[in-house]
Formats: C-alpha cells, sequence, structure tokens
C-alpha cells in the first residue's frame, strides 16, 4: 500500500513535470505564431490557444503545488479568453469593438 | 526715531487719497511737509556735545533681526542730507511737475525712496540695512523709469536694476559672512569684534563683496554706466537720488565699516585705487557730454570717486575731508540738477549745443549755476565750499600713511598727480557747464520755447542750496566742531578737527589748486583743439559697450541653450530624464559601494517558473521588434498573462486574478483607441540617437536589475509578515490575509486607490465629453 502510494505520487509528479514541459514547447511555438502570424487572425487565434495553454499551466501549477486556491484563476482564463477573442474578433470583423445606437 | 523713519511710509499709504485733489492743490505741499518734520526732529541733535543714540524695536528678536537705529555723527550727516534736500526737491517738484503728470505715483514712489534712504543710513541691524537697500534700488527703479512710456527711460531703470541689486546681493552675502562670524547682526558689534573678522581666511572674499555692494551703489568705476542712463528721470530725482542721496549710500557703507576696515592694507589699496580711477574717468568722460545732465551725472561720478579715495586714504584728515565733501557736494550737485531741471523747463532743451547766452534770459539762475559751478570745479574764491573740499582733497593725497612697499609706494606717489589730473577735468566741464550754457551767442529762435526766467517757487530751492553753499564756504567753522566733526569721529574714531580757513599761505596745495586752475582755463580755451581725443579713448573702453554686450549675450545663449534641451520632442525629455537617472544612481552605487551580492538566500529553479520565464522573454522581445501595432498590443498581452502565471507560480491567486482581468481590460482599451491611433511605423532615426536608445534602455534594465539584487542581498530587518499571518483571523476575522490587509490593516491605502480609480474613470468622462469649442463648430 505503502509503496502504491509513493509510486502514484512520483507518478503524478513526473507526469505533471512532462506536461508543463509539453504545454511550454507548444506555448513558445504558438509565440512563434503570434509574432510571425502572416495575417491579424492567425495572431488572434494563436493568442486564444496561448490562453488556453495558460489554463492548463494554471491548473497543472496548482496539482503541483498541491492546492485548490487556483481554480478561481483557472475558471476566470476561461472567461476572459472568450471574452477577449470575441473582441478581437469583432475588431478584426468591423474596426470597433463597441456599437453606437444606431438611432 | 521709528516714527520719523515711517513717517514717509506712512504717508506714501495715503498719497493716492492725496493726489485725488491734485487739482484743487498740488500732491508736492503734502509730501513737503514730511522731510521738513524729519529735518526739524533731527536738527536738534546738532551740537558740541553730541553723544551717539541707540533705539531698538522688535521685529523678528528670535533671528536677531531687530529694528535698532544707530544715530552718531555719520548717520546725522545723512540723515540730514536726507531729509533737508528731500523737503527742497519735494517743494522743486511742485513747480517741475504739471497737475497732468502721475503725481500720485511719482509722490509714493518718492516717499517709499526717502524713507528707505533714512532705514539706510540709521539701521544698526546689517539685515534690516540690506532690506532698506534694496528699497532704495526699487523705488529708484521707479523713478527712473517715471516717464514709463519712454524707451530709454525702462532702458535706464532695467540698466540701474541689474546692477545695484547684483552689487545689493553680493552685499547681502558680505552682511551674512560677517553676522556668521561675529554672531551678531548689529554692525558696531561687529566693529567691536573687528579682529574675528579680519584675521579670518574669508576676508578677501568678505571684503570684495562688501565693496561690490558699495561700488555698484555708488557708481564707481567699472560699475558707473547706470548712473548716466538714470538721467532719464524727472530732474528732482536726479538731483535727489543720483547726486544727494542714494549713490552716497554706497559711500556711507564704505565710511560705516571704514572703522573696521581701514587697517587693512587691501582697503587702502582697492578703495582708493577704484575711487581715484573713477575721478579721474568720470571728469575726463563729463567733458564730452552735450547734454547738461549727462554732465552732471559723470560729475556726480568722479566726485563720489574723490570722496570714495577719500576714505580710501583712510588719514584722519582724508575722513574729515570726505565728510566735509559728502555735505558739499549734496549742496552743490542739488542745486546744479535743479539749475539744470530749469533751463529744461523755460528753454525746452538741455542739449548744450543748442543752448547759450542764456545769462540775460534767466539772470537768477545763471548766478546759481555760477556759484554752484565754481564751487564744483574747486576755484579758489573764499566764499566756495568746494574750494575747501578740494583743497583738503589736495592735502590729503600728500599725506597718505602707508608702510611704502611695493604697490602701495606707488600708489601714494601717483596719488597726487591723478588727483590734480581728474581735478583739471572737474575745471574744465564746470566751465563748459556754465559758459556753455549761459554765455556765448544766444540762437533763441532755435529753441523750442522762449526763454524766460523761472517762477519763484522753483528758484527757492536752488537758491537755499546755494545759500547753503557759500555759508559754508564764509564759514566753514559753523558747522565744523558741532556737525562734521562728528561725522569724521564716527568714521575714524578719533576726534578731528581741520582747521579751514582760505589763506594757508603758499603750500603744496594751493600750488596745485592754482595748478588746476592755469591747466583747465588752457584746456577750455583750447576746447576745440583737443576735442577729437574722445573719438579714440573710450570707444573701446566703454563699459556700456560691455554692459549691452553682457545682457544681450546672456540673452541670447540663454535662449540657445533652453531651446538646446527644450526641442518639444518627448523623446528627448525621457531620454534625458532616464539618463539623468542612469548616472546618479550608477555614480551612487559606486560611491557607496551599495552593490551587493547575496547568494545565500535564493530559492531553487522550477521548470514552471524557467519556461513562463522563457515564455515571457520571447513575447517581450516580439513587442519590441514587431511593427505591427496589433501584433505589438496581442504580445504585451502575452507577458501579462505569463506575469499572472508567475503570481500562480508564487502563490498570489488574488493577485493572478487581478492580473488577468486588468491585463484583458487593457488589450480591449487598446483595441478601443486602435483606430484613432497613427500608423506604428519604423521611425526613422539616426545611427547614433538608436545606439543612444539602446545604452539607455539597457542601462535602465541593468541598473533596475542590480537593485533589485542589492534589494534581496541586503535584507536588514525581519519581515512582518509573520505577525500579518499570525493575527489575520483572530485580528481581522478573515482567513485571505492578502483581502484582510487590504481592507482591514491597511485600508487606508485600498481607500485612496479606490479615489484614484474614480478620478481616473471622471477624467476619462471628462475628457471624452467636455470638448472644447473648436471641435464641436
Amino acid at each position: 500500500m505503502e509503496q502504491m502510494l509513493n509510486f502514484t505520487q512520483s507518478l503524478i509528479e513526473w507526469t505533471t513535470l512532462i506536461s508543463i514541459l509539453g504545454i511550454s514547447i507548444s506555448i513558445i511555438i504558438l509565440l512563434y505564431r503570434a509574432i510571425k502570424g502572416p495575417s491579424n487572425p492567425d495572431r488572434a487565434v494563436s493568442l486564444d490557444i496561448i490562453g488556453i495553454n495558460v489554463m492548463a499551466l494554471a491548473g497543472l501549477i496548482a496539482i503541483m503545488l498541491v492546492t485548490t486556491k487556483f481554480n478561481d484563476v483557472i475558471l476566470l482564463i476561461g472567461i476572459l479568453l472568450f471574452i477577449g477573442t470575441v473582441a478581437l474578433a469583432k475588431f478584426l470583423e468591423k474596426g470597433v469593438i463597441i456599437d453606437r445606437d444606431m438611432d | 526715531m521709528l516714527v520719523a523713519v515711517l513717517l514717509p511710509f506712512i504717508l506714501a499709504l495715503f498719497i493716492p487719497l492725496l493726489s485725488k485733489w491734485k487739482n484743487k492743490l498740488h500732491t508736492g505741499y503734502f509730501v513737503t511737509i514730511v522731510p521738513v518734520i524729519i529735518f526739524i526732529y533731527f536738527i536738534r541733535f546738532i551740537g558740541a556735545g553730541f553723544e551717539p543714540v541707540t533705539r531698538e524695536y522688535s521685529w523678528i528678536p528670535s533671528l536677531d533681526m531687530n529694528i535698532v537705529f544707530y544715530l552718531d555723527g555719520l548717520s546725522l550727516l545723512f540723515v540730514l542730507l536726507i531729509s533737508g534736500i528731500g523737503a527742497l526737491v519735494a517743494f522743486y517738484s511742485i513747480f517741475y511737475l504739471h497737475k497732468s503728470e502721475q503725481l500720485g505715483n511719482f509722490y509714493v514712489y518718492f516717499l517709499l525712496f526717502m524713507g528707505s534712504m533714512l532705514g539706510v543710513v540709521l539701521s544698526d541691524n546689517v539685515f534690516v540695512l540690506y532690506s532698506f537697500w534694496e528699497f532704495t534700488s526699487l523705488s529708484s527703479f521707479l523713478l527712473i523709469g517715471f516717464w514709463n512710456h519712454k524707451k530709454a527711460s525702462r532702458y535706464g531703470a532695467l540698466k540701474s536694476m541689474l546692477i545695484t541689486v547684483f552689487g545689493g546681493l553680493s552685499l547681502l552675502g558680505a552682511l551674512v559672512f560677517m553676522s556668521n562670524l561675529t554672531n551678531t547682526a548689529s554692525i558696531q558689534g561687529m566693529i567691536d569684534q573687528q579682529q574675528l573678522i579680519l584675521n579670518h581666511e574669508y576676508f578677501p572674499l568678505i571684503l570684495c563683496l562688501l565693496l561690490l555692494g558699495a561700488f555698484t551703489k555708488s557708481a564707481q568705476f567699472p560699475f558707473h554706466i547706470w548712473l548716466p542712463d538714470a538721467m532719464e528721470a524727472p530732474t528732482p530725482v536726479s538731483a535727489y537720488l543720483h547726486s544727494a542721496t542714494m549713490v552716497k549710500a554706497g559711500i556711507y557703507l564704505v565710511a560705516r565699516y571704514s572703522p573696521m576696515l581701514s587697517s587693512n592694507d587691501w582697503f587702502f589699496i582697492i578703495v582708493s585705487t577704484f575711487g581715484i580711477i573713477t575721478l579721474c574717468w568720470g571728469s575726463y568722460m563729463a567733458v564730452r557730454q552735450t547734454d547738461l545732465k549727462g554732465i552732471l551725472a559723470f560729475s556726480t561720478i568722479s566726485q563720489l570717486g574723490m570722496i570714495m579715495s577719500m576714505l580710501g586714504f583712510g588719514t584722519k584728515m582724508a575722513v574729515f575731508a570726505a565728510v566735509f565733501h559728502i555735505l558739499n557736494h549734496a549742496t552743490f550737485k542739488g542745486s546744479l540738477f535743479m539749475v539744470a531741471g530749469i533751463v529744461d523747463h523755460e528753454t525746452g532743451s538741455r542739449d548744450i549745443r543748442k543752448l547759450g547766452g542764456l545769462m540775460t534770459y534767466l539772470p537768477i539762475t545763471a548766478t546759481l549755476a555760477v556759484l554752484a559751478s565754481f564751487s564744483m570745479a574747486g576755484v579758489p574764491l573764499p566764499f566756495l565750499n568746494g574750494f575747501y573740499s578740494k583743497e583738503l582733497f589736495f592735502d590729503a593725497s600728500l599725506h597718505l600713511k602707508v608702510t611704502p612697499e611695493g604697490f602701495k609706494e606707488l600708489l601714494q606717489m601717483a596719488m597726487p598727480y591723478l588727483a590734480v589730473f581728474g581735478s583739471i577735468f572737474t575745471f574744465v566741464y564746470s566751465m563748459y557747464f556754465f559758459f556753455g550754457t549761459f554765455r556765448g551767442k544766444a540762437n533763441i529762435e532755435e529753441l523750442p520755447k522762449k526763454p524766460h526766467e523761472a517762477p519763484f517757487g522753483m528758484l527757492v530751492s536752488p537758491i537755499i542750496l546755494v545759500l547753503g553753499v557759500i555759508v559754508i564756504g564764509l564759514f566753514p567753522h559753523l558747522i565744523n566742531e558741532p556737525f562734521i566733526a562728528h561725522a569724521a569721529h564716527a568714521v575714524k574714531g578719533v576726534e578731528f578737527e581741520k582747521h579751514i580757513k582760505f589763506w594757508h599761505g603758499i603750500t603744496p596745495p594751493l600750488i596745485m589748486s592754482l595748478t588746476v586752475v592755469v591747466f583747465g582755463t588752457i584746456l577750455v580755451l583750447t576746447r576745440k583743439i583737443w576735442q577729437p581725443v574722445y573719438r579714440f579713448i573710450p570707444g573701446v573702453l566703454s563699459m556700456n559697450k560691455f554692459y549691452d554686450g553682457t545682457v544681450d549675450r546672456v540673452e541670447r545663449y540663454s535662449g540657445k541653450i533652453t531651446n538646446g534641451y527644450m526641442n518639444g520632442s518627448l523623446g528627448r525629455y525621457v531620454r534625458l530624464i532616464l539618463a539623468a537617472i542612469l548616472v546618479t544612481t550608477f555614480a551612487f552605487m559606486a560611491v557607496t559601494g551599495g552593490f551587493t551580492i547575496d547568494t545565500s538566500n535564493l530559492a531553487d529553479l522550477s521548470l514552471p517558473g524557467i519556461s513562463v520565464a522563457v515564455m515571457m522573454v520571447i513575447a517581450a522581445v516580439g513587442t519590441i521588434i514587431t511593427n505591427n501595432r496589433i501584433t505589438a498590443i496581442l504580445i504585451l498581452g502575452v507577458v501579462g498573462y505569463g506575469l499572472s502565471m508567475l503570481f500562480v507560480l508564487f502563490r498570489a491567486p488574488d493577485l493572478a486574478l487581478t492580473q488577468l482581468i486588468i491585463e484583458t481590460v487593457t488589450v480591449a482599451l487598446f483595441l478601443l483607441v486602435f483606430y484613432h491611433l497613427p500608423k506604428l511605423r519604423k521611425k526613422e532615426e539616426s545611427a547614433s540617437t538608436r545606439v543612444l536608445n539602446i545604452v539607455i534602455s539597457v542601462g535602465f534594465g541593468a541598473m533596475m536589475t542590480m537593485i533589485a539584487i542589492s534589494a534581496h542581498s541586503s535584507k536588514w530587518f525581519d519581515s512582518i509578515a509573520g505577525y500579518f499571518i499570525e493575527k489575520s483571523h483572530s485580528l481581522g476575522g478573515g482567513d485571505n490575509v492578502v483581502n484582510v490587509i487590504l481592507v482591514d490593516f491597511r485600508g487606508l491605502d485600498t481607500l485612496f486607490e479606490i479615489v484614484v480609480l474614480g478620478i481616473a474613470a471622471m477624467a476619462i468622462f471628462g475628457m471624452i465629453r467636455l470638448r472644447g469649442n473648436k471641435e464641436e463648430d
């Protein structure tokens, strides 16, 4: 039993670390797209995915630090990403974020 | 005594009221009363048994600034001159200034000047003295610029202001020095402790500053240039300020301090050299003038130089002669100015080339002029006071008591010759003044007005002054023992009374006087022949050119310097600010050895930390190199998100939450204003500017890094965080320590941050909503 626990614990540690590494690499690749990206929609999409990766990163760090205090952060990133991407999309579509009243 | 000094100031308050009735009664009548009262008050002190009087009134006792009046022989002489001539000038101005002038202004300035001049000569406290000193500069400025619609008036006023205030400030330096050394603000107290000052290592500096103040005020070479330009003032002002009183303030100062300073060799060298140069240069230049007041201005300069050099001699006879000549000069020069004013008033011109032959038209004025100008020339006539003081001057220059060595010996030998040289020109311009105006061919047609004798009221003041000239000339002993001797005593500290009489026998001074008359007469008669000399001598040496050049250059170069860095480019200002911070911080760190590295207390690196850091670095570099604005904004967002990840990593959930929201809002705001911003372009900057930018930004980054490392490496005290963690629940009633600190332990900060946000919101609302009228149209 003791062995089992130790094994799972180290398994969690290792998987977390490997996942963090993978996510980091993916963020860096995404950053390349965000900086280089030939068009602005490319950048917007890459930013959106960076955000999702950051969510995952926050979750993994929470596992690593053994805490539940960061769950709010993960949820908040989700909401903000949605809002941000919609705003960006609207901006790229219409050039403005908030429309004026049309009357 | 306080009331006597304050009386002019008090009346000055009521002048605007009184000048309302100026059409019924000239305001000058009210003004004349004040100096008469003061004169009567002070004349009671004259007498053989006069003892110095001290009066003290509290002002700022904690700073040792009290209004202390000290009336000794010297002060008494000046007080009587100021009030006596003040009364005569005020009376004269009644007839000189027409009712259509701004009489209220004139008399307010006039009374301000009179009061402050009384304050200067009576004050024993140096700070009070300095205050009054600057008051005289200020009121003189106002009086010179009285006809402020004239350009020359404004120029003269500014010039005198700049020069006298420059001197006044250096005087303040000397006074502060001395009062710090002796620990007293009293002049008499300083003189009592003179050894302390004389032996101090800064004594040369003190002496220079003090003399600078005195020389600028008393129009000594090379600071004499303001006086001729001050002749743009109304003639009563010229008569009062620029002959009798204000220009003698520097003389007064030197005399006042000479008990302390005269034992020093440098005092003798500087004061007598500058005095004698001023005498020669002033009298030489006076011959060149064509304006009556110009002649008198340079004559005043030269006479002041004579008095100054006698103070520099410092022998008993010289000091006696100096105070005697202060009185004499005030009488004849005051009357000469009034004569010039009368001539101007009655003929409409002051140009001596247009005047001439006025003797038959203005007989009384001509009589006054002949007496006063002959007295000024020192013509040996037994009823003119100028002769006596001139003869005493020659006598003093022959009997210099200095240890003959080096430069001083040279000075001692040259002094009598220079004195005679200066006096010859004095003779020349005095004769020129009189004969050029009143004798010769009359060309009445060319004058703006048909000349006729002045009204009697206008003549009263010069008559009284010329009577003074004659009375002193006939009975010099009348004022000798009860009056002048006390003044000399105050300067020299020894009771001394020269037996003045007209005929001493054939003595060297008399021979010198006769030489002056003979050579002077020759020069007057051959004036046309040697006149061309003036085209060469003052040309390059003119101090006016230097002054104009300096003022012009100061304005031009300071303009250039200011425009050099204030070119309106914000980029440059930021560069300057950052560079200044960089230099000072690095210099400070280098000097104090502030940079320390302590590696004993570092945390371990973790994989998430490194990966987030790499992500942020790539994003930050991407922000710099991109030239697409939207890219820059988005990638900046990545940096912000990376920061929030760091907060997560370092266990700060609240910060992470806030950072995320703020970052998103910021990006959204950027997008909101994006449309209105100009296209982001690579700025075309020169290579050097770019290198400079790189150097400054890299340096700034390095600096902040170093500060952060040093700050981390030098923790001197324990953190107080333990207290908050411990007491958060028991005192604050919450388990979220950050929030408890924000609203409970340190709630005040939060309050004002809320205020900041509120103000920002209102300001944004205001900026968007309240547009200028231009945009609405």
